[in-house]
This record gives structure tokens, sequence and C-alpha cells, in this order.
């Protein structure tokens, strides 16, 4: 029988060893090297009954399907629009799928997204050589005016939006802000000039602190303060 | 006669600090000084890789920049721009890293790090490749282990660890200067080069010795990497 | 830049609302620490929020211009690093870091901070040559006001090295005494539409239309302008600017006095 050499939630660094014992199974972010289970990346361990995954606390985004995102307008070309992802893979966004109207090639394509538009778009596929296809038809799918656009780390996404939307309400609701977080690490904010301040803060605050307890209450009581 | 200048025992390091997240538009980044030596190091990817024919397939190209900075010479200023010697250790450090890193899942892109040396008292390149090490596993890079570098050398007969300047000098003849770096969990060697002249069993000898301190360095990196995120809840 | 996103901002800092929650005039709060640069002869650490910049000076003896022989010399290099920012590239310097360079360098020749005859060492012969490196290691805008300040402050903290009976530097022996008779300090104002701000991040910088630098001496003297940007200014903006600009002096002197 093999020891577990970390607590749950712990913060791992790369070529520590997690576990011992061949019935440890080395999940994401860990490897086997004989015996025991050494983490790969800078993450928070976890422990799910035998399965060691490791969740990292950075790392620039990699697009999958059925992500929400927010991309850049990079470059309009005749096919479509050559889309940003704040990633090392660029999406394309051919013309049929850009609007519910048809848009005729050789038209002008600036009329709905013009170079350096932002745009929420959601991810239809991605292939192994990592050209990534994506789709702006779609409920909540569209061009994102007015407002601001900053950059939050990918990996803190998950805890930002919070266990069906729970973190990101608080604070929408309590800045009477409109809030998008992409997955992949743009977040678009419009509201009055100093609720958008204040909820910038507090979206960092979440950043710096995801991997502690405690933290829905904490923005709350900073939110009304 | 105390063997060394600042009397260091022989296989004592100067004393290391080491920081991660220091630079705040990187991916990852981090500082590594030691004695008066210190390096600071930023990854920028994955990210596009231009020129196209660079770009591989199967995974991502690590792609290290060593620099000094214009007034971190012992002496007169570094002109900024290429020299020879640079290129050449951006060279040997890259090739330091390539054997932890898998960037598999990262096809055509490249994983920039950069690292520029504040102010340097010898051991540079191997502050680089610790803080480059460091950097990487900031930027979330998935790494087999930290990698960390220092060097050995040879003063009066006596093997040393981690030359400063002042050491580096102090032989007529250059003092022997072996920089390492390690994979710690293997104890494979990444790094390795010789200035000076040593018997081949020094020269293993030399190997033994260095060990310690490199394991000791790759914890110390480890800490550095895991105390940003200790104590944030204060405000 | 997407003007959109542009004209949104520009809506807040109607609102004297910026980014970061300053108002249009206010600076963020500066550290300096002197003697951070072990190898350099001076040198600075300087911080304003997000943004850290190391200035540092280093000497040389070289032979003086032939047309003033009796005169030392003074370079100021803005380097704009890879490491700093995913904006900047390695590579020949651009404008970008070219333009504050000089104009910082302008800043000190022409307030006359450095009498260049005290860096003589023998006449026709010998000088010395002192050379500014600013390089914001953290880069978050406005180079121009923070890099002449981090510059200032290095050279405040600057020793003259020693020389050898050869007239080259010996860093073990004291050289002659150094000082600043003034303290010159860059002051860039920046117009965003009709408003003005001082001290933008890289966010702000982006958005700017135009921007002018004025270095502020003490008494109200102005030693060097710089205006750049797309954008023409009024005479009311220049005036402004002006006000602004001194205003702001008092707050960078204190930081640099602690």
């Amino acid at each position: 029988m093999g020891q577990v050499l970390v607590e749950d939630k712990e913060i791992v660094a790369p070529g520590q060893v997690i576990a011992t014992g061949m019935d440890c199974i080395p999940g994401k972010g860990t490897y086997r090297d004989n015996e025991e289970i050494i983490a790969s990346t800078l993450s928070i361990m976890t422990v799910d009954g035998n399965v060691f995954k490791g969740i990292p606390m950075n790392g620039r985004y990699v697009p999958q399907e059925g992500d929400r995102v927010i991309g850049r307008v990079k470059d309009i070309l005749m096919s479509g629009w050559k889309i940003d992802l704040n990633s090392a893979y660029d999406a394309m966004l051919p013309l049929k799928n850009a609007s519910f109207d048809y848009i005729e090639r050789g038209s002008d394509l600036t009329k709905y997204f013009a170079l350096e538009d932002y745009l929420s778009v959601k991810i239809t596929g991605v292939t192994s050589q990592k050209l990534v296809d994506i789709t702006a038809k779609g409920k909540g799918l569209r061009k994102l005016d007015e407002g601001r656009i900053i950059k939050v780390n990918p990996q803190k996404v998950p805890r930002l939006i919070g266990t069906r939307g729970s973190m990101i309400s608080i604070i929408k609701k309590a800045l009477d802000c409109n809030i998008f977080i992409g997955q992949n690490g743009y977040a678009w904010i419009r509201g009055e000039p100093e609720d958008e301040v204040k909820a910038i803060k507090a979206i960092r605050k979440i950043e710096r602190e995801a991997h502690t307890a405690g933290l829905t209450e904490r923005i709350s009581e900073m939110l009304e303060a | 006669m105390t063997l060394r200048p600042d009397g260091r025992k022989p296989h004592e390091t100067r004393e290391i600090t080491a920081e991660a997240g220091v630079i705040k538009q990187a991916d990852g980044s981090a500082k590594f000084k030691i004695g008066n030596t210190e390096a600071v190091a930023a990854v920028y990817g994955p990210q596009e890789l231009h020129p196209r024919h660079l770009q591989n397939p199967k995974k991502g190209i690590l792609r290290c920049s060593y620099n000094m900075l214009p007034f971190s010479g012992d002496g007169s200023r570094v002109r900024p721009g290429f020299s020879r010697r640079s290129e050449e250790i951006s060279h040997v450090t890259t090739k330091a890293l390539e054997p932890v890193v898998d960037l598999t899942e990262y096809p055509n892109s490249v994983v920039d790090v950069f690292i520029e040396l504040t102010q340097t008292d010898a051991g540079s390149r191997c502050a680089g490749i610790c803080a480059a090490s460091m950097a990487l596993a900031d930027a979330g890079i998935t790494m087999k282990d930290m990698v960390p570098a220092i060097s050995v050398g040879k003063l009066n007969d006596t093997l040393v660890i981690d030359l400063d300047g002042e050491e580096e000098h102090l032989d007529e003849n250059e003092t022997p200067d072996i920089p390492v770096a390690m994979i710690p969990r293997s104890e494979e060697i990444t790094l390795l080069q010789l200035d000076g002249i040593v018997t081949q069993q020094e020269l293993l000898d030399g190997m033994s010795l260095v060990k310690e301190s490199l394991h000791e360095i790759a914890d110390l990196q480890r800490k550095a990497l895991k105390k940003q995120y200790e104590g944030v809840v204060q405000e | 830049m997407n003007n959109n996103l542009k004209d949104h901002l520009k809506k807040s800092l109607k609102q004297d609302v910026r980014v970061d929650g300053r108002k249009k005039h206010e600076h963020r709060d500066i550290t300096i620490e002197k003697g951070a640069i072990s190898t350099a002869e001076g040198s600075a650490r300087l911080t304003a929020g997000d943004a850290e910049i190391l200035a540092g000076v280093k000497a040389e003896v070289r032979e003086p211009w032939p047309d003033t022989p009796d005169a030392g010399s003074l370079m100021v290099n803005v380097e704009l690093l890879a490491l700093s920012s995913p904006d900047f590239e390695s590579g020949r310097p651009g404008i970008e870091s070219i333009e504050p360079s000089r104009v910082i360098d302008r800043g000190f020749r022409e307030s006359g901070a450095l009498n260049l005859k005290n860096l003589c060492i023998k006449k026709g012969e010998a000088v010395y040559g002192l050379s500014i490196d600013i390089v914001p290691l953290n880069y978050d805008g406005n180079i121009y006001g923070l890099g002449g300040l981090a510059a200032l402050a290095a050279l405040q903290d600057t020793e003259l090295p020693g020389l050898t009976e050869n007239n080259t530097i010996d860093y073990d022996a004291e050289g002659p005494a150094f000082s600043l008779k003034r303290k010159p300090i860059p002051i860039t104002v920046y117009k965003v539409g009709d408003l003005l701000l001082v001290d933008p991040t890289d966010e702000e910088e982006n958005i700017a239309d135009a921007r002018l630098t004025i270095t502020t001496l003490d008494d109200n003297k102005v030693c060097s302008l710089q205006k750049g940007g797309s954008a023409p200014l009024t005479d009311e903006d220049f005036e402004q600017m002006l006000n602004i600009a001194f205003n702001t002096r008092e707050k960078l002197m204190e930081a640099l006095d602690e």
C-alpha cells in the first residue's frame, strides 16, 4: 500500500514527490516514475480516490471544443475573419458562422466585424494540429461594444465564474455591471466607471486568492464596503 | 589563512534569494539572486511562432535568450545588442532546459524565455538557468523537474562550489570554473562546461561535490514558486 | 486599438475615473531605492503602481569630443526589453526607445544639472564619459516621466570611480566629487480626446492622442519640451499642461528626496 505525501489542495511544484505506490494513478499534472507519482506542473494537487490531479496555477489558454471565449479580430480575409484567442492558436470565423444573415463572399465584412473588434464566440472544433473553428451564431454570442476588455488568468476562470455562475453573479449584482468572462482569459466588463474599477479589483482579488477558502465571503464583504 | 576571500567554506554557496511572479505582463517569471549576481527571467508562451519554417508540428519549441544589462558588468558598460558570448550562453541555456520541458501539448508554437542579468559577479549563466527554470514552472509549463545550476571550481587544489568574481580572478592562470546544471530526480547533467585545467579525478570529484548544492537549490526554487501563494489573504 | 473601447475609456475619463481609479491629474505613488545595482557607479530602482524601472550609471574614461576638449560627456539610453512586455521585441532599437532616450538626455543636457567640465581629467586627452541606461523591467506606461525620474535618482546616487596613473578607471580608488546642480524632472502630460492626464498606465498610453514632455526645474523653469502623438495641442492645452507639470513636480521631488 502506498503513501500520500501531500495534503489535499496543497500547492506542488515540478519534481516534487506526491505519492508512492503502484496503486496510485497519475492524472493531469503528474507522471509516474517507478513507484513514485511526481508533480509536473506548479499546481494545486487534488486526490480523487487514488487518482492524483494537479490543477495548474498558470498557463496560457489552449482552445477546447465547447468553450465560450472572447476573440479579437486580427485580420479580415475573403473567407472570413482571423480571430486572436489569447492563445498560441488563432481561430477562423467563416462567413457562414458569423451571422444568421446570409453573407455574400466579396461583400464588406466590416459591417459585421471590423479589425480590433471583440466578440464572444463558441469553439465548435479543434483539430490535432490545433486548427480552431468557431461560431458567432448562437445565444449570447455577439460583438462586444463599449465596456472594457481585460486579461485574466485562464486557469482561474472557473473560480471567477463560480459554480453555475455563483461568484460572478455576486459581482454583477453588487455593482450593476455586465460581465462576461471568456474561458480563454479575456474578460469584458461594462458599467459605470467607478463600478468597473471596483469590479476589476474584485476580479484581481479572486485571481490572487483563488486557491484559498472563504473567498466568496471576502468578495461579498469587499463589494459591500 | 582562509581559503576563500569572503570566508566561505569550500562547499558553501553565496546567499541565495529566489522569487517568482516578478514580471507582471509575462506568462511566468522569476528572479534568482546569488551573492551579487542577479538574473531575472520571463516566459512568454506558448505563443505563435514565426517564421513558419521553424514550427514543429509535433511539439512546441523552447527558445531562451540570455542578455546582460548595460550596467550589469563588473567593469565597463556592456554595449547592448548582439554578442557572441550571449548567443552561446542563450544556446546552452536552451539545451540545459529542453530535457525537462514537455511541449507536446503545444504543436507549432514557441515558448520564449528571456533572461536578463541586472548585476553580475560570476556565475551569471547558472543564475540565468535557475531563474529560467523557475519562470517556466511559474508559466504553467509541464516539466519533469526543476533545473538548478551552479559552478564548481578549484582554488589552491581545493574544489569549491559557486565561484564569485574575486575568486575567478585569483589565479593568474584562470581559476578552473565548471558550470553545471542538473535534473535533480535523475541527477542527469544538462549543462556542463569547463574553463581551466583540472585532472580527470578532480573533474569526477567536482561533479560529486556539486550535486548536493544542486539539490539544495532545487528545493529553494520550489519553495520560492510556492511562496507567492502563501499569506495572500491579508487585506 | 478598438474605437469602441477607446470611447468607453474616454467616457470614464470625463467622469474623472481612470482605469485604476485615479483622477486625471493624479500621479501614482512612487518609491525609489537608490544604490539598487551593485555593479553600477550610481543606480536606482523606481516603482509606481505596477511599473518598475531600473536606472544605472556607468563611467568610462574616453577622449573628449574635439569641439569640447575640456568637457566630459553624458549619454542616455532607454532599453525596452522583450522580457518586460509582449509588445516589445528584441533587436534593433526603434523609435519607441530612441525618442525617450533622446528626450530624457536633452532634459539633463539643457538643464545644466551636470557641469560637464567637472568631468575633465586632462584637457584634450581624457575625460569621464557617463552612460545612463534606463530599463523598465516591469513596463506600465510613462517611460518619459518615470524613466527620467529614475535616471535622476541614479545620478544622485553616483560616485565617480578613481583613476590609475595612466588615467584608466580604478574602481578601488575614489574619484572626484560628483553632484548635480539642478534637478531636472521630465513630466509628461497626455491628451486623450479633450482631456489631459498625467502618468498613464500602458493601457492609457494606447488610447492617448498626444503627449507633451515638459522637463521642469525649480522656480517654475522649463529647460526642454517634446510634443509627441498625432493630435495637435491648443493654446489652452499647453497652458494647462504646464500647470499640471509643475503641480506634479512637487510630488515627485518628495519621492526623490526620501
